[in-house]
């Protein structure tokens, strides 16, 4: 049997890896992928710890998380789509300021 | 644990042989079917009634020159038709092809696995399996590839959800997404589940859906030859091409199966009970009158043009499954 | 036992890996991809944790819908390579190695005392309710769990109004 921590311990590595592709990357939309990354990290947690805890309240928790994420990329995309129309770029140095 | 290894084994290789060689013959019955309906004779020059034609057509593709487009990117290009041929393979290991079985002496099911979420699994392949079309099109290099592509899988995506949610018709009367048991619970001549009051409507949706899914006639316009050139699978050629085609039979008979699974009974015949093995042969031929009927579709009707395709998936389609799954819910409650 | 092991490490070596691959790759189509290669792994690794209607959800919403519209995105928009970039302060690389290999050792510290807790075997009882189920997650989300649904079906709709707006070209 696997134990607990080696899927407590991959989830943190890959919640790492997203982390550190927000920081370095500068294409919003390798940005926004990274950050997805974090939110599947933090699903393998939850769905871990519900299997080890045997509640259904983590794997209820996770299909909200899914849901929620669907609607952020969503309207991110939406976001990133405006953004890349007035600016013609999509390097966050460079659409750093409000104003045009 | 390893005995069942074996038995997953020994039962993918057979599955897939057949596949193959069903993909092949299903090639020629649709040339078969197309000359009936504009009244010629078909392909019968190669073996009787052209039933060698499937190989003569795979000799002459395997030895034709597969390019690679120079600007094209290479990888997701050689890439794309296998992401388009496996998901259409691997929704077969869930199908029950009949009840279980005496041979040479050991009890064997019909079926290759038994998942609890097999309609979900069915469902997942169906949203992986568009990942082959949109990369073939980027990745050609060439902008009817392109346009084909994004179409193509705009309409893909546009259409499952009136797939699922036709499913989840059937998923109320049945209570449970394992297909094993959606089967067993239509034995019986009238068990099968289109003969229940609002499942034939659901069938009519589902069907319709699934057409769209699987880019045949009347909703080819993203590969119609006249239209964008031949879509997504412009620049392939050769063996790349044969998996695009393999890919979009395999498709038909996965969608015709799946129907015969959930409204017309699976295995589900007249004295299936007393000889198992009736099972798949009840099973196959549910399968080919239902392609049957698919072709026949094909060399009848005009196509869509694309905006009427996808208003009718969004404005109609969708809106008549959730009604039907509000029918099919006061309908049980009104029976229990 | 040894065979989950291997399985579990199979998958985790894919996860991890096309993780890394969406820092490596410059071209956001491929890091896309890897970040569906991510995705089907993880979905497996929910398999093994017996979360079978979360491993289908996941391929069904994420691998399949979510990511498909950002391969759209990322098509419609011909988002184009990212340049190398000029690294103003190449020192501050080397520092960050032994602070990662420290927090990796607190991580081991930390997870030390639950090292050897694994799943709880599968309880007999009625397998179709078990945990992970679709019946489990069906009842407890429209007995314990409704209110948590209807927000989200709010959050949903605002969602496609939102998306819908912003997206739309002016004078449209």
């Amino acid at each position: 049997m696997v134990p607990l921590s080696w899927y407590l311990g991959l989830s943190a590595l890959l919640f790492t890896i997203g982390a550190v592709g927000v920081f370095i990357k500068r294409n919003a939309i390798t940005i926004f992928l990274c950050i997805e990354l974090m939110l599947n990290a933090v699903n393998l947690t939850l769905v871990s710890l519900s299997g080890f805890f045997g509640d259904v309240g983590g794997q209820l928790f996770v299909f909200i998380v899914m849901t929620v994420a669907a609607a952020e990329a969503a309207v991110g995309l939406a976001i990133i789509i405006s953004i890349f129309r007035n600016r013609e770029s999509l390097n966050v140095d460079e659409v750093d300021s409000l104003k045009l | 644990m390893a005995n069942l290894l074996l038995e997953w084994v020994i039962k993918t290789i057979v599955i897939l042989f057949i596949l193959v060689t069903a993909v092949a013959y299903v090639t020629l019955m649709e040339r078969k079917v197309m000359s009936w309906i504009q009244m010629r004779v078909g392909p019968n020059r190669v073996g009787p009634w052209g039933l060698l034609q499937p190989l003569a057509d795979g000799l002459k593709m395997i030895f034709k020159e597969d390019i690679v487009p120079t600007q094209a990117s290479r990888w997701l290009y050689i890439l794309a038709p296998a992401l388009s041929l496996i998901p259409a393979l691997m929704t077969f290991i869930v199908i029950p092809y009949g009840s279980e079985v005496n041979l040479f002496g050991y009890r064997v099911e019909l079926h290759v696995t038994r998942m609890n979420v097999g309609l979900l699994y069915i469902l997942a392949l169906t949203s992986v399996g568009v990942y082959g079309i949109v990369l073939a099109g980027w990745s050609s290099n060439n902008k009817y590839s392109l346009m084909g592509g994004l179409r193509s899988s705009a309409q893909m995506i546009s259409y499952e959800l009136a797939l699922g949610l036709s499913i989840v018709s059937v998923l109320l009367y049945t209570g449970s997404l394992d297909l094993v048991e959606i089967v067993e619970k239509q034995s019986g001549i009238t068990g099968w589940n289109i003969f229940r009051f609002p499942l034939m409507i659901v069938f009519v949706i589902f069907y319709i859906a699934s057409l769209a899914e699987t880019n045949r006639t009347p909703f080819d316009l993203p590969e119609a030859d006249s239209e964008l050139v031949a879509g997504y699978h412009t620049e392939y050629s050769s063996m790349s091409f044969v998996m695009f085609q393999m890919a979009e039979y395999l498709n038909l008979i996965t969608a015709a199966s799946i129907s015969t699974t959930l409204f017309f009974g699976g295995w589900n015949g007249p004295f299936v009970e007393r000889l198992p093995l009736l099972g798949p042969v009840y099973f196959t031929i549910k399968v080919l009158v239902l392609i049957f009927i698919a072709m026949w579709i094909r060399y009848t009707v005009p196509r869509f043009r694309y905006d009427q395709l996808m208003r009718f998936g969004w404005k109609f389609l969708l809106p008549a499954s959730i009604v039907n799954i509000i029918i099919t819910s006061t309908v049980i409650l009104l029976l229990r | 036992m040894q065979a989950e092991k291997i399985l579990f490490i199979i998958f985790a070596v894919v996860a991890l890996a096309s993780a890394l691959n969406i820092l490596l790759q410059r071209s956001p189509l491929y890091g896309a991809l890897s970040l569906i290669g991510t995705l089907l792994a993880l979905s497996a690794l929910y398999m093994t944790l017996r979360a079978q209607f979360i491993a289908a959800v996941q391929i069904v919403v994420y691998a399949g819908a979510i990511m498909v519209l950002f391969i759209f995105v990322i098509m419609l928009l011909n988002v184009p390579k990212d340049q190398p970039q000029i690294e103003k302060q190449k020192g501050l690389r080397y520092l960050a190695i032994p602070f990662a290999g420290l927090l990796i050792a607190e991580m081991f510290f930390v997870l030390r005392p639950i090292r050897l807790n694994t799943l709880p075997p599968i309880s007999s009882g009625n397998a179709e309710q078990a945990v992970g189920t679709t019946w489990s997650i069906g009842t407890a989300l429209f007995t314990d769990y409704l209110l948590p649904f209807e927000v989200t079906s709010v959050l949903i709709l605002m969602a496609v109004v939102g998306a819908m707006v912003l997206a739309r070209r002016e004078g449209d």
